[in-house]
């Protein structure tokens, strides 16, 4: 078994979809109409075309607000990407107008950060262990 | 109210999230797990830490602040001053024992 697609509700999926192309830097997979506004909308990693795609979900469900609502106060990260260098991306995207809800950190050989990512949910970037 | 601010100081995991806390003030719940779990190793669920800093809160010692959808928690050390003010500290000119002052206690 493997991971091929996880999700993120966003509020926006045209928002959602500049913000993970134009900002974080991810390229869209697929773009499928579904119903009358909705897309089957996902983004892969420049790096890794053929990797985990992930999909840019619509919060139309009316739990995913309060269970959104309720992680991001408590500053919760709902996906974590991994980054080269994490003080380099935070200055990177800082530099875009990034909200950022906790710096990096260094926590023994991880360091993380934690973003807004404009559509609803807090996204932690983080070092992958050498 | 004193007795919320010993008792808040009475527990060393309440001491360590002040630590953390004078290190870089405006963290959120999930900061202040992260740097427990993964910089002190202590096994606290999310819910225990959140209680640590209810209590923190009460005494003063903690104070939460809201920004748009987030919720930041900064540290508030003025309630200490009741502590000096109740037993006041030596003079450092006056006192023939006294040590030299610095940010740190420096016994060694």
């Amino acid at each position: 078994m493997k991971i091929h697609l996880t999700s993120v509700f966003v509020d926006d999926q045209a928002k959602a979809e500049h913000f993970y192309t134009e900002i974080l830097g991810f390229v869209k997979k697929h773009d499928v109409p579904v119903g009358e506004e909705d897309r089957w909308l996902t983004v892969v990693s420049p790096d890794e075309p053929g990797g985990t795609e992930l999909l840019l979900e619509p919060a139309g469900h009316p739990a995913a607000r309060t269970y959104r609502d309720t992680l991001v106060q408590d500053g919760i990260p709902l996906a974590q990407f991994a980054v080269d260098d994490v003080q380099a991306e935070y200055e990177r995207l800082r530099g875009l107008g990034v909200r950022f809800t906790q710096e990096p950190l260094e926590m023994g050989d991880v360091t993380t950060a934690v973003f807004d990512d404009t559509c609803g949910n807090l996204i932690q970037i983080a070092t992958e262990p050498q | 109210m004193s007795d919320d601010l010993f008792k808040a100081l009475a527990d060393p995991t309440r001491r360590t999230i002040l630590d953390e806390l004078a290190e870089k003030s405006g963290q959120t719940l999930f900061e202040v797990c992260s740097r427990l779990a993964m910089k002190h190793r202590l096994g606290i669920s999310r819910q225990g830490v959140s209680q640590h800093l209810a209590v923190l809160e009460a005494a003063g010692l903690v104070e939460t602040r809201r920004e748009g959808r987030y919720k930041f928690h900064d540290l508030n050390t003025a309630p200490l001053r009741r502590i000096t003010e109740r037993w006041p500290l030596p003079h450092p000119d006056s006192h023939p024992h006294s040590r030299p002052s610095g940010p740190e206690d420096s016994t060694s």
